[in-house]
């Protein structure tokens, strides 16, 4: 197809239709809200969930398999989108439910908001996953960030989140002037901006090098700060301390989805022929989170911000992945590599979902309990819940039976494929330092006594939710395989 | 024997029962979880019998195998078989959990559904350690084990508990992490199998070898524990509860040894025979020094807890002499420590019900009210000194002759060992239960009631059955451990 054909083509719709039928619906909710008092804000939250739900089955069945292109070459669609669209609603069905009671006994937030926000967030996080194009992936993260930065701004009461909003805004913005300006040098150097092109022309050597590792450099430092990876991590513990909790849990979980997504459409379809260079770049990004974001986490007493310390060196054990794809030109174990740190990425957000969900889940009456003491003795107060609980911090922890162990065993295993075997030793040193918080936090629900003993009040829904999500962390630690070959898979046929 | 699936019942009765057992929830139904808990374990003790009935003792080869596959996308199976080496294993470790049920009985009333099914998951957990044959299944078991007895020490342990569970947790990670990149080192240098016995055929160069055996090395020694990464052990004994000190050295040491004869000898012989020296300076050091230290100790279960160690030093010597008499001397002494062990830390754990206290100083004259306790701890304080006509004798003696044969200086110094291990044991057995009675808390002692005595008695026939004749314990292994020792003769060099 030539570039003047292309031009007097009307879009192919059907591939984007998803997109556009949660814009639709995003707005709809936006305007109706409106008009819907307080006491049956429920409808929202219903028809946001109805949403998701309808966006999940176009998805699904408009997922032919193949890669194609739209709008120009601005759009793709292919399996690995479908598959991380796919996830990204179920964790954002996941995530509103567990953040429903939490919304409704906080009059001060702005509640019908959240879920338009969330919504429109979503919106943007599957434009970036399906993003040929520099300014499409521009556009969806922008559209994440802006959602995300009024999220954290919800509750106007709060000076916290307030703070934390500024901060976010700040750093946020900045960073997405870092990615502008890479983009606008890689534009300089290889004089396009489709995903697809920009990796034609590298691989003709049809650029500038100069201006090309430049642009680079910008490049990854906007993507390290939207993965929140050292020296770039700075605004993670704020933004996770400060936000309300609900909002915490849906920058912990969904973004990471996106960001993966970004990772792998900028860096591995767009510039694979400059691996070299970008690899070492994150290589030291990797080494630097898991040895700053494991060891910071250990002087934390507050939950949220040692799970934010504990994001930043999962982040970094994720890159190990991405890292490894290429070895000295050969992309033999791009696959094995590139599907690994999906694998990781997808298993770190169902962990995480679950154990912020956790702390929703202890918040009742208008308090927060995300300080580390209000864990005591929950095992007291509900043998169950504590053992779901536990089950997050040893899949976090990377302990077989639970999920997390696979994610880290199939990361080390391209690491060690990779020929990288000290960066392997490494990952696993700062591992075993990253075990001791994570034990602690189980040690606190199980060797010490309960300062408070009321019994743990949670609709119904919310409950048999989190047990899902704790049984799914179970479950999947013992058949890891129907994951990892769909990531395997979906990979396969997008690279 | 071949449609049963014994090694996975051997796994999967236990850990099943324990989330059984689980769901009786609160305290309130502790009668029903105790009873639970106890099935379970006869259960998994009953389903592991056909192991030994069925071993066909002429064949060196994995025998009861299961194949299937487990995650097929990194060529993982779950592969399950047992040879003469680990089947014992299997079997001692379903016997041990059925005492430790019985053990903590009436003493441990808070959380009895956990405390118990704790024990019942441990147990699958460690059977699947000794039947797996592949290295991913072997590791995920290995870690997993931990777990358990981390919650067991942390809840029900005593004053310093935290420290001893975390102690515990992060120093066998420690080790169990560097062993992970050997077993991905050997995936990928294998060309994509997990399969422990490909590992053994595989050609290695020595370099490789050599890492390859460090990094096991410091994984079971952490393990075993050999001098100096055994610090973490007297701490976790004394801190642990009765249940939690009898797994931990009756079976969880034993991990450490059996890693050794699966891993660092076949897939690295030459390395094995190139740095044998050094492990066996580390055992008897481990074997001498720790049996000094044993010595001065006031608290009893320290006491015990060094001379596992000291007694753990024999089994990695006879390892590392590489003859028949001393691997099967060692697989003796860890069979026989099981039992042994097992009785030691029972014992101190009723008198510790009794008086709460755990220190020598505060007994003395236990015989005037306990005389039926002070027999059966007289029994198993011999059989700890190394006694003839007792289990603790015929491992040592076996290890000692290999050892002659192998250098006699080494003989020498490892011999030494039945002259302080007779002295530690019997002089701490001495200030506990002979002379008058030395304070009140002696004077209201009570002797055993009849649940301890059927523990004892299980301990007992265990410890002096396999003193009087070892024949049964010994034919399984000689098939296994000649095919052993003839594989690590050859090098992989090539």
């Amino acid at each position: 197809m030539t570039l003047a054909e292309m031009q007097f083509q009307v879009p192919d719709l059907r591939l984007a239709s998803a997109e556009i039928f949660m814009l639709l619906m995003a707005c709809l909710i936006l305007v109706g809200d409106l008009l819907v008092k307080d006491e049956k804000r429920t409808l929202t939250f219903v028809a946001t969930q109805l949403t998701l739900i309808g966006a999940a089955v176009i998805t699904f069945a408009s997922s032919s398999g193949e890669t194609a292109y739209t709008f120009s070459n601005m759009y793709v669609g292919d399996l690995m989108a479908d598959l991380l669209k796919l996830l990204l609603y179920l964790t954002v069905i996941v995530i509103l439910f567990y953040s429903r009671g939490y919304i409704l006994e906080r009059p001060q937030m702005a509640r019908g908001e959240y879920y338009s926000l969330a919504l429109f967030a979503t919106l943007g996080m599957m434009v970036m996953i399906s993003a040929s194009h520099l300014v499409t992936v521009y556009i969806g993260l922008e559209l994440l960030s802006l959602s995300l930065y009024a999220m954290v701004a919800m509750n106007r009461d709060s000076v916290p989140a307030t703070e934390a909003a500024m901060k976010y805004f700040v750093l946020g913005a900045l960073a997405s002037g870092l990615l502008l300006y890479g983009m606008s040098m890689i534009y300089g150097a290889t004089g396009t901006l489709e995903i697809p092109a920009i990796a034609e022309r590298l691989y003709m050597g049809q650029f500038d090098k100069g201006i090309l590792v430049f642009g680079l450099v910008f490049l990854v430092s906007g993507l390290a700060f939207k993965l929140g990876v050292v020296p770039f991590h700075m605004w993670i513990p704020d933004v996770y301390h400060g936000a309300p909790t609900a909002v915490t849990l849906f920058i912990a979980t969904a973004p990471k989805l996106a960001a993966f997504a970004m990772v792998m459409r900028l860096l591995v379809n767009g510039l694979i022929v400059v691996s070299q260079d970008w690899q070492a770049m994150l290589i030291i990004l990797s080494v630097l989170s898991m040895a700053i974001g494991n060891i910071a986490a250990i002087a934390q007493t507050n939950l949220k911000r040692m799970l934010a310390y504990s994001a930043i060196s999962h982040m970094g054990f994720m890159l190990l992945g991405i890292v490894t794809g290429v070895v000295g030109g050969d992309a033999r174990f791009a696959l094995n590599a590139y599907s690994s740190a999906m694998f990781y990425v997808i298993t770190y957000v169902l962990t995480s979902a679950g154990t912020f969900g956790m702390i929703l889940l202890l918040a009742r009456g208008g308090l927060e309990s995300d300080e580390l003491d209000d864990f005591k003795g929950l095992n007291r107060r509900s043998p169950w819940f504590a053992a779901v609980m536990m089950m997050m911090m040893f899949s976090m922890a990377g302990i077989p039976f639970f999920v997390g162990f696979f994610a880290k065993f199939s990361v080390l295993q391209a690491v060690v494929a990779a020929g990288h075997l000290w960066l392997a030793i490494v990952a696993v040193a700062f591992s075993l330092i990253g075990c001791f918080y994570y034990l602690r936090v189980v040690k606190i629900m199980y060797f010490d006594p309960p300062t408070n003993t009321s019994p743990i009040e949670a609709p119904l829904d919310m409950k048999i939710l989190m047990s899902a999500n704790g049984l799914a962390v179970a479950l999947l630690g013992i058949f890891p395989q129907v994951l990892m070959s769909l990531c395997a898979f979906s990979l396969l046929r997008s690279l | 024997m071949s449609g049963t699936p014994l090694l996975s019942l051997a796994i999967w009765v236990p850990i099943l029962a324990g989330l059984v057992v689980l769901a009786t929830g609160s305290d309130r139904n502790a009668p029903l979880a105790r009873a639970l808990s106890l099935i379970g374990a006869v259960a998994g003790l009953l389903v592991t019998i056909p192991l030994y009935t069925g071993f066909d003792l002429h064949t060196p080869a994995m025998q009861f195998v299961e194949l299937k596959p487990w995650i097929p996308r990194f060529n993982v199976n779950y592969h399950l078989g047992v040879d003469g080496i680990s089947m014992l294993f299997v079997i001692l470790n379903s016997f041990i959990t059925v005492t430790v049920i019985l053990a903590g009985w009436q003493v441990i009333d808070s959380k009895v559904a956990q405390y118990n099914a704790g024990f019942l998951i441990m147990s699958g957990l460690l059977n699947g350690i000794f039947s797996a044959l592949d290295g991913v299944l072997f590791y995920v078991f290995f870690e997993a084990s931990l777990i358990p007895l981390y919650l067991i020490i942390g809840i029900w342990g005593g004053p310093n508990r935290v420290y001893a569970a975390f102690k515990f947790f992060l120093f066998t990670l420690f080790g169990s992490l560097l062993f992970l990149i050997a077993l991905l080192y050997l995936f990928i240098s294998s060309g994509g199998s997990f399969s422990i016995l490909d590992w053994h055929r595989m050609p290695i160069g020595i370099t490789a070898q050599t890492w390859l055996f460090l990094a096991f090395l410091v994984a079971f020694a952490v393990k075993v524990p050999m001098w100096p990464v055994h610090t973490w052990l007297p701490d976790a004994h004394v801190e642990a509860p009765t249940g939690g000190s009898i797994v931990l050295a009756a079976i969880a040491l034993k991990l450490g040894a059996y890693g050794f004869l699966r891993f660092s000898l076949p897939i690295a012989p030459d390395a094995s025979h190139e740095l044998a020296g050094l492990v066996i300076a580390l055992s008897l050091i481990a074997i001498i020094y720790i049996g000094f230290v044993a010595l001065v100790q006031e608290d009893m279960k320290k006491l015990v807890a060094y001379s596992s160690i000291a007694h753990m030093g024999f089994v990695t010597l006879g390892f590392f002499i590489f003859s028949p008499l001393g691997v099967e001397g060692a697989l003796v002494q860890m069979i026989s420590h099981g039992f042994v062990s097992g009785a030691m830390f029972f014992s101190i754990g009723v008198m510790y019900d009794r008086a709460h206290s755990r220190l020598i100083a505060d007994y003395g004259g236990v015989v005037n009210t306990m005389p039926k306790f002070a027999a059966f701890f007289m029994l198993f304080a011999m059989a700890n000194a190394g006694l003839p006509a007792t289990s603790g004798f015929v491992g040592e003696f076996m290890v000692i002759l290999a050892a002659v044969e192998h250098n006699f200086w080494v003989a020498f110094a490892a011999a030494s060992t039945m002259i302080v291990g007779a002295a530690y044991t019997l002089w701490m057995y001495k200030r506990v239960v002979f002379g008058s009675v030395a304070n009140h808390h002696v004077a209201e002692l009570s002797d055993i009631n009849g649940r301890e005595f059927l523990v004892f008695v299980l301990f007992a026939i265990g410890a002096l059955g396999m003193g009087l004749y070892p024949q049964p314990f010994t034919e399984v292994m000689h098939s296994s451990v000649d095919e052993l020792l003839r594989h690590v003769a050859l090098s992989k060099i090539q």
